[in-house]
Order: structure tokens, then C-alpha cells, then sequence
């Protein structure tokens, strides 16, 4: 029972870490642009597709180092082309354009790689089982974790100390004086979007490795995000972490104990903590209520 | 009598006379009544999300959920109570605008997108029960079979079952008693408030309107009006679906009050009637339909921001 229970704490943060992944490029695009991006999960499918493109010519690492930057470039375009016009309209707007977005990104994929799943081949060393006593951590699973933890640790040192991200921490409080400041906006969020997509990118790759790949496959990880970003509580970082290792941790116990609400305990989590904290666990008072 | 008041009456009848008489002008133009009861339920649909989005200004991107409650609602009464249309109708309303209000109330207190995250989020909770409890709602495969009942009235029998033309006027009927309700209530002071708030929050709440509780209210009055057009819509197919409660179907709903003009009572029954038709026959004439469908979103959204009716009404001002 023991065994069970942490194997599924374990799996539960694993996927967990991967939400935030998901979470943390959504709730940057949200908090810095108040727009959210339905489309993310589109963006992992292609960031997913791209490696899966790639990895016969320059093999699985090559992969995980030109997918993302790829995915992000292609994030940048539909940012200037789509959504640039709609910036100071009503979040709805966006929200529809990304929301049909996501229909052509699924339609597309489908067109060009075809309906059925693609497995993406991952290096035969990250396939071992680490341990045979705990036969579920596979490299693979660890190698995951380490990545995202790797990139959200990069994430989290770029908004602290460079100047690109003390920007874009500025702009999330209050975006009128940082253009006051002489600071050019549009490019801030055409930057901040695309560091948003690489992250969407990244967690293509890595999914496409452990789960293979499918044009559907977008849809699946968008809902987790979003209510990681609701549980943590909109407009901090630190809470949409918290949120997804949360949900992550939840959903692996109710496996245990009742498999059937393994997906519902996230809304479950998502109601209590809107109850007693409407603002989410960490988020702020005045921001985006 | 002002020229502007007789001009909104003959709209007015037009608009009516052209659904009156829907099933004889429908069919020499290709279509068929079963289209055009679906128009009318979808637009329903569509009218009742625009109560809360273009009339109180809240963005909710979750309001498939009490329509697909409709539908289970009203299904779970013909399949398991009584076979009973107008039970199936009542139990649908019922159990969309009580769930709606119920959660409505953990909602309200949040703004903008914030708000729609926190309803798409909700929507699919139903969703995922409505997949996961097989045993009762038929999972993915939907809930069937059950099928609407023919009308007794007592002193005659109307088989809406079979006769295609006399359910378009009985859905026609509930339409307009759901409509005249809305449209009353938009006229009252309470409706007024509602716009208020959505034209100015911070003046309506130091005007010391409880700017929360009305929010609330429109709500769940919109989520009963959902409710009603997810029943309708169950007796429309004898069958309810899963992906009826899906977040995709709360976006179609907005994209078809978006489409027709979100600040007109009519424009969402526009939109819903373009969506229907362009959605049958995209489908009929290609697998990709979901591509056009997203391009349609993208373009409507950067070019006709304010809708077929929004873009007449501009040109006619101009």
C-alpha cells in the first residue's frame, strides 16, 4: 500500500512538473498580455510534431534543443500577425482567436502528419527502469523532471535578474508606466509570447518522448493548466507552480483510492480553493478581479 | 410616433413573420425543418449567453455545461421517469439554472478573464461526469434511446414526434415564451441595472448597486434560458451528448452571438443561423471543416469584430 501510494505521489508530481510547464508559459501570456491563449496546447502539439520531424536527422537531443526555439519563432509570427490587433480590445476577442487557432493548429497537424499517433524514439539509456524495486521511474521519467525543473529554474532567474524579465515583471503590475518609462511594449510582449511558446514547445518535446504524439493530444493539458493557474491564483508564478505540482499530487492519489476521479478531483481542488481563497492561493488582491 | 420606433416594429414583425412561416419558405430554398429547428434552439442557446455577454458584460466561456444539463436533464426524465415532453422540459431548465446558480455563486466574485477561465474550468466538471458515469448517462456513446413524446392536451393529441413541421411551431413556441421573457426582462429596471454595470462597474457599485448579486442574478436567469434550449435541443435528436457540455461548445455559442452582433437582442439568432447552415454544409462538402470553422473565428474576429448586425447598423448611421 505504502509502495502504491508513493508511486503515485511520484507519478503525480511528474505530471504534475509537467502542467506547470504548461501553466507557467499560459500564465505568463495572461498575466503580461490578459490574453488567454487557447491555442497552447496547439503550440505543444507542433513544438511535439516538429521533434518528431527532426529526430531522424539530428536524433533526439537535436531535437530537444531546435524544437522549442522553432516553436517559438512560429509563436512569434501568429503573435504579430493575430494577435497584435487585438491588444486593448476586449480579452474576449483573443480569446476567440486563439480558440479557433487551436482548431486549425488540430486540423492542420492532422492534415500534414495524419490522424494516427506517432511514437517519437528516445534514447535506449533514458528507457531503462532506474530501479527494479521501483519499477516506475523509468530515466526517461527523471530525465522529464529534470528538464522541467531546469527550465523553470532558467525561467525564474530570467525574470529575476535580467533586464528582459524585470521588464516583463513591471509590465505585469502596471504596463502604461513601463511605456511611460520609454520601454517598447510591443516588443516586450511579442518577447514575452514567445518565451510563453517556447515553454508550450519544450513540453511538446518532452511529451511527445514519454506519451507519442497526437493532433488531439493539445486539448488534454490545456484544462490542468488553466486550473493550475486558477488553484495558484492569477498573476503569480510561484502559485501557478504550486497549483500544478497540487493538481498533479491529487489527481496520482485519487488514483489510488478512486481511479474514476482521478481527472474530477482537479475541478474538486479548483471549487475549495475558489470557496475558502477566491483569489487562488497566491494570488493578490486587485489583480485581474 | 418617432421614425426610429416604427422602423424597430417592422423589424420586429419581419423577424417574427419570417419564423412563423419558416417551414413554407425553408424548403424551395434547399433547406429542410429540421434545420430550422435547430437554428431556433441553437439561437436560443446563443440569445442566452448573450444575456450575460453583451447585455451585463460578463464573458462566460463555460455556458455549454447548463446547456448540455438541459439536454441530460430532460433525457434522464423521458428514458427513466415518465415519458413526458413538457416533465423532460421542465426537469432540463431545472437542473441547468440550479446547477448554473449553485456555482454561479463561486463565480461571480471574480472579473474579466479571470472569470472565463474560472467558467470554462467548471463547464468541464459535467463534462467529465457526463463521460465517466456510463452507467447512467450512456458515457461517450450519449444518451439514448429515448425520444420526445407526442403533446396531450385533452381534448386533442399533437404527435410532435413524427410530424416535423408541428415540432418546429412547438419549439417555435417555447422560443418565443423564452425570448418575450428575456426581452421583458431587459426592458425592466433590473435589466437596466444590468447594463449599467456592464457599461460602467465602478459607477454602478458607488451608485450602491450590488453589482455581485446582480451579476449572480443575470446568470443564473441565463443559465435557465440554457437549460431550456439544452432540453429543446435533446428533443431535437432524441439523443444527448457528451460533447454537448464540451468548453468547444461554449465557444460555438459565443462565436455565434459574436458573429451576429453581440450588442443586438437578434443578432445572436443571426449568428446561430449562419453557424448552422455553414456548419452543415462545410461538413457535407469537406472532412477539414474544422480548419474553416477555426478560420471563420479568426476572421470574424479581426475584420467583423461587431457582427452582421453591428456592420449594418454602423453603415446605416453612417
Amino acid at each position: 500500500m505504502t509502495q502504491l501510494i508513493l508511486f503515485n505521489v511520484t507519478n503525480g508530481l511528474i505530471i504534475g512538473a509537467f502542467y506547470v510547464l504548461m501553466a507557467l508559459g499560459l500564465s505568463l501570456i495572461l498575466n503580461l498580455s490578459n490574453v488567454i491563449n487557447f491555442a497552447h496546447g496547439g503550440f505543444l502539439v507542433i513544438g511535439g510534431y516538429i521533434a518528431y520531424t527532426l529526430t531522424p536527422y539530428v536524433g533526439f537531443w537535436g531535437a530537444l534543443l531546435i524544437a522549442p526555439p522553432l516553436t517559438a519563432a512560429i509563436g512569434l509570427v501568429v503573435e504579430r500577425l493575430l494577435i497584435r490587433p487585438l491588444y486593448g480590445r476586449d480579452p474576449l476577442y483573443s480569446l476567440l482567436l486563439t480558440f479557433g487557432l487551436a482548431f486549425i493548429i488540430e486540423d492542420g497537424t492532422r492534415f500534414i502528419w495524419g490522424a494516427q499517433g506517432k511514437p517519437v524514439t528516445i534514447p535506449a539509456f533514458l528507457a531503462q527502469p532506474l530501479s527494479y524495486e521501483f519499477f516506475f521511474i523509468t530515466g526517461y521519467r527523471l530525465f522529464m523532471v529534470v528538464v522541467v525543473l531546469f527550465a523553470i529554474a532558467l525561467l525564474f532567474l530570467l525574470l529575476r535578474y535580467t533586464r528582459l524579465g524585470i521588464r516583463i515583471r513591471a509590465g505585469t503590475l502596471d504596463l502604461e508606466t513601463v511605456s511611460a518609462l520609454g520601454v517598447n511594449v510591443r516588443t516586450l510582449r511579442s518577447l514575452n509570447f514567445a518565451v510563453g511558446i517556447f515553454l508550450a514547445g519544450l513540453s511538446g518535446v518532452l511529451a511527445a518522448g514519454q506519451l507519442g504524439l497526437e493532433p488531439t493530444m493539445g486539448a488534454g493539458v490545456l484544462m490542468p493548466s488553466f486550473i493550475a493557474i486558477i488553484v495558484g491564483g492569477v498573476g503569480s508564478l510561484t502559485g501557478t507552480l504550486l497549483g500544478g505540482l497540487l493538481i498533479g499530487v491529487a489527481s496520482g492519489l485519487a488514483a489510488v483510492f478512486l481511479p474514476a476521479a482521478s481527472e474530477a478531483i482537479m475541478y474538486v481542488l479548483m471549487a475549495v480553493v475558489l470557496l475558502i481563497r477566491p483569489r487562488g492561493l497566491l494570488g493578490e488582491e486587485g489583480m485581474m478581479t | 410616433m418617432s421614425g426610429e420606433q416604427t422602423r424597430k416594429l417592422i423589424a420586429l414583425a419581419f423577424i417574427w413573420v419570417l419564423l412563423l412561416l419558416a417551414p413554407y419558405w425553408m424548403a424551395p430554398l434547399g433547406g429542410y425543418t429540421a434545420l430550422g429547428t435547430r437554428v431556433l434552439v441553437l439561437g436560443l442557446a446563443a440569445m442566452s449567453v448573450n444575456f450575460l455577454l453583451g447585455f451585463t458584460g460578463v464573458l462566460s466561456f463555460g455556458h455549454a455545461a447548463w446547456f448540455g444539463l438541459g439536454a441530460y436533464g430532460c433525457g434522464l426524465i423521458l428514458k427513466f421517469i415518465a415519458p413526458s415532453t413538457p416533465l423532460g422540459l421542465l426537469a432540463g431548465t431545472m437542473l441547468g439554472g440550479v446547477m448554473g446558480g449553485l456555482l454561479g455563486a463561486l463565480i461571480v466574485r471574480r472579473r474579466g478573464v479571470y472569470f472565463a477561465m474560472v467558467t470554462i474550468a467548471f463547464g468541464q466538471v459535467f463534462y467529465y461526469i457526463a463521460f465517466q458515469w456510463s452507467s447512467l448517462t450512456g458515457g461517450d456513446d450519449g444518451l439514448r434511446p429515448f425520444s420526445r413524446q407526442p403533446l396531450h392536451l385533452g381534448f386533442t393529441t399533437i404527435d410532435i414526434l413524427n410530424d416535423s413541421i408541428a415540432f418546429y411551431y412547438f419549439v417555435l413556441l417555447c422560443f418565443a415564451l423564452a425570448v418575450s421573457l428575456m426581452g421583458f426582462i431587459l426592458r425592466s429596471p433590473f435589466g437596466r441595472t444590468m447594463l449599467a454595470i456592464r457599461e460602467n462597474e465602478r459607477r454602478a457599485r458607488f451608485l450602491g448597486i450590488p453589482v455581485e448579486r446582480h451579476i449572480w442574478i443575470a446568470f443564473t436567469l441565463s443559465c435557465f434560458f440554457m437549460g431550456l434550449a439544452g432540453a429543446l435541443y435533446a428533443l431535437v435528436n432524441n439523443f444527448a451528448d457528451p460533447r454537448g457540455l464540451h468548453y468547444s461548445q461554449s465557444g460555438d455559442f459565443v462565436m455565434m452571438a459574436v458573429m451576429g452582433g453581440m450588442r443586438s437582442f437578434w443578432g445572436p439568432l443571426l449568428g446561430a443561423a449562419v453557424f448552422v447552415i455553414l456548419q452543415d454544409y462545410l461538413s457535407s462538402i469537406t472532412i477539414n471543416w474544422m480548419s474553416f470553422v477555426g478560420l471563420l473565428f479568426v476572421l470574424v474576429v479581426l475584420f467583423f469584430p461587431r457582427g452582421l448586425l453591428g456592420a449594418i447598423r454602423r453603415k446605416s448611421e453612417a
